[in-house]
């Protein structure tokens, strides 16, 4: 099973602006400028990894999703895992 | 600037005893940081000299080494981790080389080092699944048809040069050191088995092997070119490890002559503490040196000696064509980013 | 390097040598109010040579060289060796500044307060800065504006303003009595003539101003104003800045607190008249 697990906490820097946010992170000194649900997701990763469904529930309660879509979610974390801010953990 | 003192031997002095850099004028100055900004070896000053009482206009363009370096290794250590991320999948183990092995394992070597490209040693065999699995993960060849390069593919000791499409780094994935001459070649698989892990997935060469690998790269290039920081990170490496058992590894590689030549090179710019039966000059360690110190105050390169290049060329002539291939290509890759 | 001078320009210091005599007693006449670098000890060197010991005088072409450079870059004529020290110069900052963030930007300071006006090429952000200067602002810089992480200020490059070939005569026009560099013919961009930025600048040159306006002008379109969001104003100033990645997080911090205390708008403007106005306009209402 494929577990995600974010940046830790402490190595960004998030700073929301009017339309965007910024995240500076700190391991790697790239600032990304993301929109939802960039930070909703790495929130929901802040206390520890998480699969692919685990995530997407948390996601659908904390922000009353009507219809939660598991490829969409798939497709951001592809691009976060490319940005280095989500790495993709197998357990053997 | 203190007469005919030359100014790259004002920064071995400086590099051997910071405390050397008070007694310097302002001319001195200029030409020192020139230099020190051209051999890549600012940052590396700037700890140095770290605290003592140098004129302001110097302090601040050190701080702003400083500064420059230390970002420098969060991405570089950066890259690591992404090569790691993109290996691990596969289950290759990533072994750091060069400047990012001495920052990635906090050796002496690597302090206020300014580091280039990443350069990984993978197994040979697992080569092709690393290329795939680093494709697969953003990276994309530099030049662009490198299958049709099969006669670099087969005698060189990397692969043709990667990078990051989205960061735009270069990562240099190689199955062996670079070998000196075609007889003996470097012992790869000694190299893997005998590294050492840091505990976070990423690995780095046995410190006698990071002495080999430095010297090797020294004389690589005919031009010698970065000689400087190289001697210093031998300089460095052999002050934290010793050099005990360095004869024996470096005649494993192929590499003893190297490693005695740069060992006593170093020893007499830094002071590097070697044994005394090393330190005998052969009738070119003058000629070394002095091309090694070949600077001017403003840091360009100064006097090409032809003599010394004639005597490298001469040994090319002996060598595989690969590393001739090689010589072409680094000429090439100079041009692109600095290592 | 027979020819050698020292200069400083707000707070970075140059040394600049040359193989020929020319460019640097243009350099040395035109920067005559300026102090040396401080201590004696420069932040960056620039150098002009010639690629070959007889190019110094055959068909002279002078190469750029500095402890910065771009590989490849394509020599300059003897001609415009004035344009070939800047350009080093430029080359320094752009690619070595890391003490502060390096804004592709003009400055200007009334009252304490800075006034920030970035753009592409051609845009006239030099152009305009020069007018403001004509008109008793004190030019901070036509080129770079310099952001100090640690306390939000503006620091000031006032190097010799560029002018462009219609900037020429605008600019000779506005300030009949300006000290102006040589006409340059046939360079890469044209015409170009420099403008010495007058005394009250070269006084303050190391005074920095408190940003207050952040202006993207834009040259040839009706006139127009709106305001533009801090979101926005951060991407087009990290496209606007060479060293923003190389500065880490303190670049972070220098630019998200520029553009959430700073209120920015794009101006369009037809003519230099009415940019003035729209300036004038939008600085008062701070």
């Amino acid at each position: 099973m494929t577990l995600y697990r974010a940046a830790a906490p402490a190595t960004l820097r998030i700073v929301p602006l009017d339309a965007l946010t910024l995240i500076y992170h700190r391991a790697s000194g790239i600032t990304h400028v993301v929109d939802a649900p960039v930070p909703e997701i790495l929130d929901a990763l802040a206390d520890g990894p998480l699969s692919g469904e685990a995530l997407l529930a948390a996601l659908a309660e904390r922000f009353d999703l009507a219809d939660p879509d598991p490829l969409a979610l798939a497709v951001r974390l592809d691009e976060l895992a490319a940005a280095g801010l989500v790495e993709r953990l197998c357990a053997m | 600037m203190g007469g005919a003192v030359n100014p790259a031997a004002l920064l071995a002095a400086a590099l051997r005893d910071p405390a050397s850099v008070l007694a310097l004028d302002p001319p001195g100055w200029t030409a020192l940081l020139a230099v020190a900004r051209a051999e890549q070896l600012i940052g590396t000053l700037a700890h140095r000299v770290q605290g003592l009482a140098i004129p302001p206009a110097a302090a601040r363009v050190l701080e702003d080494a400083r500064a420059s370096a230390e970002q420098g290794r969060v991405a570089a250590l950066w890259e690591a981790e992404m090569a790691r991320r993109a290996l691990a999948g596969i289950g290759i183990p990533v072994v750091l080389l060069k400047g990012t092995a001495y920052a990635a394992a906090g050796l002496a070597a690597g302090t206020g080092r300014s580091i280039g490209d990443l350069d990984i040693l993978v197994p040979r065999g697992r080569i092709g699944e690393a290329e795939a699995a680093l494709l697969a993960a953003g990276w994309e060849w530099v030049k662009p048809d490198p299958y049709d390069d099969t006669y670099y593919r087969r005698w060189m000791h990397e692969l043709p040069p990667l990078i990051h499409r989205e960061r735009d780094r270069m990562i240099d994935v190689h199955h062996t050191i670079l070998p000196l001459t075609a007889r003996i070649t470097p012992d790869a698989d000694a190299l893997l088995a005998d590294s050492v892990a840091l505990g976070n997935g990423l690995g780095v060469l046995a410190p006698m092997d990071m002495i080999c690998h430095a010297a090797a790269h020294l004389f690589a290039d005919g031009d010698l070119a970065g000689g400087m920081r190289n001697l210093w990170d031998i300089h460095c490496l052999i002050g934290e490890f010793g050099t005990e058992g360095l004869e024996a590894r470096a005649a494993r590689h192929g590499l003893a002559s190297a490693v005695r030549r740069a060992a006593r090179q170093a020893n007499d710019l830094y002071g590097t503490p070697i044994p005394e039966s090393w330190c005998v000059w052969d009738s070119v360690d003058p000629l070394y040196r002095r091309r090694l110190l070949a600077r001017d105050g403003w840091g360009r390169p100064a006097h090409r000696f032809t003599r010394l290049g004639f005597y490298i060329r001469s040994h090319w002539l002996r060598m595989p064509p690969g590393l001739l291939v090689r010589h072409l290509w680094t000429k090439w890759r100079k041009a692109h980013v600095p290592g | 390097m027979r020819h050698v001078t020292s200069l400083r320009i707000g707070s970075i210091g140059f040394r600049v040598g040359s193989d020929w005599s020319a460019p640097i007693a243009v350099l040395r006449d035109l920067y005559r109010d300026y102090p040396g670098a401080e201590d004696g000890i420069p932040d960056f060197n620039v150098h002009l040579f010639a690629a070959r010991p007889w190019r110094r005088l055959v068909r002279p072409s002078v190469h750029i060289g500095g402890d910065f450079v771009i590989p490849d870059a394509a020599p300059l004529p003897l001609a415009q060796g004035l344009l070939a020290a800047e350009m080093g110069m430029n080359l320094q900052m752009a690619l070595g500044q890391r003490r502060y963030l390096l804004l592709h930007a003009s400055a200007v300071e009334r009252d304490g307060r800075a006034l920030l006006m970035t753009g592409q090429s051609g845009a006239g952000k030099s152009t305009l800065a020069a007018l403001l200067m004509a008109r008793g602002w004190r030019l901070m810089g036509d080129e770079f504006a310099l952001v100090d992480p640690a306390t939000g200020l503006i620091h000031g490059f006032p190097r010799l303003v560029s002018l462009k070939n219609e900037a020429i005569g605008v600019m000779e026009r506005a300030l009949p009595n300006g000290r102006f560099g040589p006409a340059l013919e046939g360079t890469p961009k044209g015409r170009i003539r420099h403008l010495v930025p007058d005394a009250s600048a070269i006084a303050a040159m190391a005074e920095p101003a408190r940003p207050a306006l952040i202006l993207f002008p834009s040259y040839g379109f009706e006139p127009a104003e709106r305001p533009v969001l801090p979101s926005e104003c951060f991407v087009r100033l990290t496209q606007a800045s060479t060293n923003y990645v190389a500065l880490g997080e303190r670049g972070f911090d220098a630019l998200t607190g520029l553009v959430r205390s700073v209120p920015a708008h794009a101006i369009d403007y037809p003519d230099t008249a009415t940019a003035l106005t729209q300036v004038e306009r939008l600085w008062g209402v701070l």
